[in-house]
C-alpha cells in the first residue's frame, strides 16, 4: 500500500497545487511542488540494497478483482532504476522550472498539475507488473506530455506538436494494448512475471509473432524509433523543462523499458531481437544524421535524443540475443544488456544537462537559433563549461561517462561478429553503421557547443542583451554536469547499485542475481582494444569532418520536402480529412431519395440472401384455404388501385385510390371475419384521406414540380429496388408459412374469454385484458401525437420573428 | 338460396371493378369522387350479404358506419373541389 502511495503522491500533491497557487502569491508555486519529487527520491532510494541483494519489493492494491485487474506494484532493479531517474530528474527540473518560469506572466498552476500528473504516469508505467495498469498509467503519461506541450496554447506550433505527438504516441498505445490483450489470450495471466514464466509453453503460437510486433509498436512510437520518431523535434515547442524531463530523460525512454521489460518473453522471438536492433541502429544512424541539419538548438538536441535512444534500442535488442545463444556468446550478449542500462542512466543526466543549457541560452539571449548565436563563452561562462561537459560525454570523449558507454557500446556492437548467428552477413553492417552514426554524433555535439558559445559575438541581432543566468537555474544543470564527470571515476558503483540489478531483471536467465554479474566498467582497456581505435577514428574523422562543415552541409536542402516523413506525416492527416470528407459527402447527400434507396436496397439484398444462402426457403401447400371467387375479385380491386396509385400525375387521383385501397382492405377484413377491424380501418381510412385533402391544397402541382428538373420520372433502379423488397416480403412470408412449427396459442383465449375475462368479444377482450398493457401506450402514442401536432401549429416561431428564440418570444 | 347469394356477390364485384375503372379513368375529379361514392354503396350492400352468408350479425354495425363514412367522404370532396378547403377558418377569412 504504501509502495501504491508512493505512485500517486504526485497526483495527490498535484490536487493541492491549484490552491497553493491562487493562494499563495508571494513564493513560487514550483517550491511547494519541489517536495514530492524529493521525498520519493529519498523513499526510492531505501530500496537500493535490498534490490541489489535481489529481494524484489511487491504491493497489490485490487481494483477490479473480478476481472483481475490489480495494481500489483513489483520493484525490481530495472523499475528502481528508472524511479530513481524520474524522482531524481524530476526534483532538479522542478528546482529548474522555478527559475526558469516565471512567477507572474506564466499561469503555474497548469504547469505543476500537469508536471505532476506525469510523474506518477511515468512511476506507474515502470513500477507495474500487471499489463492492464500498465497501460493505463501509459496513455495518462501521453495525456500529460500533450498537456505539456501545449503548455503555450495560444502559439499555434505548440498546438501541432501536442497533437502530432498525442497521435503518433497513442495509436502505438493502442497497439501496444491489442499487444497486452493477445498475451492475455495466450497466458491467461495479465502479469509480467507469471507470462515469464510461461513463456516456454507460448513461444511457439503464431499469435505470439503478432503480440511481438504489437508490443513493439507500443515501444517504438513511445520511445521515438524510426519512423515515428517526428512527434519529438514537434514536441520542442514545450517549455524548456517539460523537454528536459520528458523529451529527454524519462518519457521517451519508456519504450525502451518496455523493451526491456519484455526481453525475458519475447526475446525468444528472432523477429523481435532483429527488430529492436535493426529498428534501433537505423534510429541511431537517421538522427545523427539529421541532427547535424538542425539550426535550432533544441532540435539539435531533439534529434540527438532519437539518435542515443536508438542507441540504446539496439543494445537492448543485442541483449536480447543472449536468449538465442549458448555457451560463451551468452556472455558477450549479457555485456550490450549491461551496456544499454548503462548508456540510458548516462543519456539521462547528459541530456537533461543539455537541455537546461539550451533553456538558459533561449532565456537570456531571447534567440535559439543557432545562426544568431556565437562567441557566449565569455558572457556565460558556467553554462558554457556545463555545455561543454554534456556535449562531450554526448560526443563519447573522456573523461565523460559518454566515453565509457560509448566504448562499451562498440565493443557489444563488435561482439556480434564474435558470435555465431545465423544471418552472419548482415552482421557485419551493424559495427560500420555504428561507427558512421558516432562520426555523426561527434560532429553535432562539437556544432552544438561551438556554433553557441565560440566564434564572433552576433549581439545586434540578438533579442535581450546576453549575460549569465542567475545562479538558481544554473543549480540543477551544475548537478547533472557533476554526475556526468562523477560517474567517469567512479563508474562501477553506479554499475554495482544500479546497473547491474537492472541487468539481472532483464537477463533473467543469465543471471538470478546482481551478484552473478561480473562486468567491470573501466575506461582504459589496454592498446590492443579494437574499440578504442574505433574511438580514436571517430574523434579524427569527425573533427576532419566538422572543420569542412560549411562546404557540406548545403547537402541537406537538396534532399527533396516531398519525400521526407513529416511531409508524409501531413498528407497523411490532411489526406484522412479530405479523402473522408470526399468519401462521406458522395454517399451523405442529403436527399431522403437516397438514403432510403441505401435501407431498401440493403433489406432487399440481407434478406433475399440470408433466405437462400441459410436454406431458409420453403414452400408449401398443406393446409390452405381454396380461393374464392370474390376474393379474386377484391384482390384485383386491390392491385388496381394500387397501380393508380403509381402511374398517375395528379395528387387527387392518389389520394382517391389511396381511398379505394383503404376501403377494400377493409372489405378484406369482412370477408375474413374481423368486425372490430373492419370497423377502426374504415374510420381510420376516412380520417386520413381528409388529412391528405387538407395537406394537398396547399402543394404545388406534381406535374409542375417536375418540370424542367427530370424528363422521365420512371428511374429503373427505384424500380428494381421497389421490385426486390417486395419479392423479399413476399418471400420471407411464404417461407414463414411453410416452417410454421407450432400451433397458435389462441386456443387458450377462445377457451377462456367468457369463464376467466367474463367477456364476449375476444378481440376486445385482449385489448383491454389480456395484454392490455400495449393498449395503454398505444393511447400514448395517440395523445403523443396529438400534442405533437398542436405544437407544430401554434408554435410557429420563425414566422413570428426571424431568428428570435424562445425565451425572446414569450 | 346460397347459390343465388354468391351471384348477388359476383354482380356486385363487376360492378366495384366498373366503378374502379371510372375511378382511374376519370376524367375529371368530380367523376372519380361520384366513383368512390358508389364503390362506398356497393361495400355496403356487400358486407350486408356477406353478414347473410356468414350467418353472422356483427357486421351491421359496419353497414352503418360506411353509410355514415361514405356520406361525410362524399360531402367533403365536393367541399374541397368546390371551395379548395374542408374545414374554413373565419378569422383567417377576415384577416
Amino acid at each position: 500500500m504504501l509502495l501504491f502511495m508512493a505512485i500517486v503522491l504526485p497526483i495527490l500533491f498535484a490536487i493541492f497545487i491549484p490552491l497553493a497557487y491562487r493562494s499563495i502569491k508571494s513564493i513560487h508555486t514550483g517550491w511547494f511542488v519541489l517536495l514530492a519529487p524529493v521525498l520519493l527520491f529519498l523513499f526510492y532510494l531505501r530500496f537500493l540494497s535490498p534490490v541489489q541483494q535481489g529481494e524484489a519489493q511487491l504491493a497489490r492494491v485490487s481494483w477490479v478483482p473480478s476481472l483481475d485487474f490489480y495494481f500489483d506494484i513489483h520493484i525490481d532493479g530495472l523499475s528502481l532504476l528508472f524511479s530513481l531517474l524520474i524522482t531524481g530528474i524530476g526534483s532538479l527540473v522542478v528546482l529548474y522550472s522555478i527559475f526558469y518560469l516565471d512567477k507572474t506572466k506564466e499561469k503555474l498552476g497548469n504547469f505543476y498539475v500537469y508536471l505532476l500528473l506525469f510523474m506518477s504516469a511515468m512511476l506507474g508505467v515502470v513500477q507495474f507488473d500487471h499489463t492492464l495498469a500498465l497501460y493505463f498509467f501509459w496513455e495518462l503519461t501521453s495525456i500529460s506530455s500533450f498537456l505539456l506541450i501545449a503548455y503555450w496554447y495560444k502559439r499555434d506550433a505548440s498546438r501541432f506538436g501536442a497533437l502530432k505527438s498525442m497521435m503518433i504516441t497513442v495509436s502505438g498505445g493502442l497497439m501496444m494494448l491489442v499487444g497486452f490483450l493477445t498475451l492475455y489470450v495466450l497466458t491467461g495471466t495479465y502479469s509480467i512475471r507469471e507470462t515469464i514464466a510461461q513463456v516456454d509453453t507460448i513461444v511457439t503460437e503464431p499469435l505470439f509473432t503478432v503480440a511481438v510486433v504489437l508490443v513493439l509498436l507500443g515501444a517504438f512510437t513511445k520511445s521515438a524509433q524510426f519512423p515515428f520518431y517526428i512527434w519529438l523535434p514537434d514536441a520542442m515547442e514545450a517549455p524548456t523543462p517539460v523537454s528536459a524531463y520528458l523529451h529527454s530523460a524519462t518519457m521517451v525512454k519508456a519504450g525502451l523499458y518496455l523493451v526491456a521489460r519484455f526481453t525475458p518473453v519475447f526475446a525468444y522471438s528472432e523477429v523481435w531481437v532483429w527488430l529492436v536492433t535493426g529498428i534501433g541502429l537505423l534510429t541511431l544512424f537517421w538522427g545523427s544524421l539529421f541532427a547535424v541539419k538542425q539550426t535550432d538548438l533544441k532540435g539539435i538536441l531533439a534529434f540527438s535524443t532519437v539518435s542515443q535512444l536508438g542507441l540504446i534500442m539496439s543494445l537492448l535488442g543485442l541483449g536480447g540475443f543472449a536468449y538465442l545463444v549458448t555457451g560463451d556468446a551468452v556472455e558477450t550478449f549479457t555485456f550490450a544488456t549491461f551496456a544499454a542500462i548503462f548508456h540510458l542512466f548516462n543519456h539521462a543526466t547528459f541530456k537533461g544537462s543539455l537541455f537546461m543549457v539550451a533553456g538558459i541560452v533561449d532565456h537570456e539571449t531571447g534567440t535559439r537559433d543557432i545562426r544568431k548565436l556565437g562567441g557566449l563563452m565569455g558572457l556565460m561562462p558556467v553554462t558554457f563549461t556545463i555545455a561543454m561537459i554534456g556535449s562531450l560525454s554526448m560526443a563519447g570523449l573522456p573523461p565523460f561517462n559518454g566515453f565509457l558507454s560509448k566504448e562499451m557500446f562498440l565493443e557489444a556492437v563488435l561482439g556480434l561478429l564474435h558470435a555465431d548467428i545465423s544471418t552472419m552477413t548482415v552482421a557485419y553492417l551493424v559495427p560500420i553503421v555504428a561507427w558512421v552514426a558516432s562520426v555523426f554524433t561527434f560532429i553535432y555535439s562539437i556544432y552544438f557547443v561551438w556554433y553557441t558559445f565560440m566564434g564572433s559575438r552576433k549581439e545586434e541581432q540578438l533579442p535581450k542583451v546576453p549575460h549569465e543566468a542567475p545562479i538558481g537555474m544554473l543549480i540543477s544543470p551544475a548537478i547533472l554536469g557533476s554526475l556526468v564527470i562523477l560517474v567517469f571515476f567512479i563508474p562501477n558503483v553506479i554499475g554495482d547499485w544500479l546497473v547491474k540489478p537492472a541487468t539481472a531483471a532483464i537477463q533473467s536467465t543469465a543471471f538470478t542475481s546482481a551478484a552473478d554479474i561480473e562486468f567491470y566498467i573501466k575506461a582504459w582497456h589496454g592498446w590492443t582494444s579494437p574499440a578504442l581505435w574505433m574511438t580514436v577514428g571517430v574523434v579524427v574523422v569527425g573533427f576532419l569532418l566538422y572543420k569542412v562543415l560549411p562546404k557540406w552541409q548545403p547537402i541537406y536542402s537538396k534532399w527533396p520536402e516531398r519525400f521526407t516523413l513529416n511531409r508524409g506525416y501531413d498528407s497523411l492527416m490532411d489526406g484522412s480529412l479530405t479523402w473522408n470528407r470526399a468519401l462521406s459527402d458522395r454517399f451523405m447527400t442529403g436527399s431522403i431519395r437516397d438514403y432510403l434507396v441505401y435501407m431498401f436496397a440493403g433489406m432487399a439484398i440481407l434478406g433475399i440472401t440470408t433466405l437462400f444462402t441459410q436454406g431458409g426457403f420453403a414452400i408449401t401447400t398443406e393446409g390452405l384455404a381454396p380461393i374464392r371467387l370474390f376474393e379474386i375479385v377484391l384482390t384485383i380491386i386491390l392491385v388496381g388501385s394500387v397501380m393508380a396509385i403509381l402511374i398517375t400525375w395528379s395528387r387527387l387521383t392518389a389520394v382517391i385510390a389511396l381511398g379505394g385501397v383503404g376501403y377494400t382492405v377493409a372489405l378484406f377484413y369482412v370477408i375474413f371475419k374481423a368486425p372490430d377491424l373492419a370497423l377502426t380501418q374504415l374510420v381510420i381510412e376516412t380520417i386520413s384521406v381528409a388529412l391528405f385533402l387538407t395537406a394537398f391544397y396547399h402543394l404545388p402541382k406534381l406535374d409542375k414540380h417536375y418540370k424542367g428538373k427530370e424528363d422521365n420520372r420512371f428511374r429503373l433502379g427505384n424500380f428494381l429496388i421497389s421490385v426486390a423488397v417486395g419479392l423479399t416480403v413476399t418471400l420471407i412470408g411464404i417461407s414463414a408459412y411453410a416452417q410454421r412449427q407450432m400451433t397458435s396459442i389462441s386456443e387458450y383465449y377462445k377457451e377462456t374469454v367468457y369463464t376467466e375475462a367474463g367477456g364476449g368479444n375476444i378481440v376486445n377482450v385482449i385489448l383491454v385484458d389480456y395484454r392490455g398493457f400495449d393498449t395503454l401506450f398505444e393511447i400514448g402514442v395517440l395523445m403523443i401525437a396529438s400534442i405533437g401536432i398542436i405544437s407544430m401549429i401554434t408554435l410557429r416561431l420563425q414566422k413570428k420573428k426571424k431568428g428570435a428564440t424562445v425565451d425572446e418570444i414569450e | 338460396m346460397t347459390m343465388f347469394l354468391w351471384i348477388c356477390v359476383a354482380i356486385l364485384s363487376f360492378s366495384l371493378v366498373g366503378f374502379l375503372y371510372r375511378l382511374m379513368k376519370g376524367p375529371s375529379t368530380p367523376d372519380r369522387v361520384i366513383a368512390l361514392d358508389s364503390i362506398g354503396v356497393g361495400l355496403i350492400t356487400l358486407v350486408g350479404l356477406f353478414s347473410i352468408l356468414f350467418d353472422s350479425p356483427f357486421f351491421l354495425e359496419v353497414i352503418l358506419l360506411l353509410a355514415i363514412i361514405a356520406y361525410i367522404g362524399t360531402v367533403a370532396f365536393s367541399k374541397f373541389t368546390e371551395k379548395g378547403v374542408i374545414i374554413e377558418n373565419d378569422r383567417d377569412a377576415h384577416k
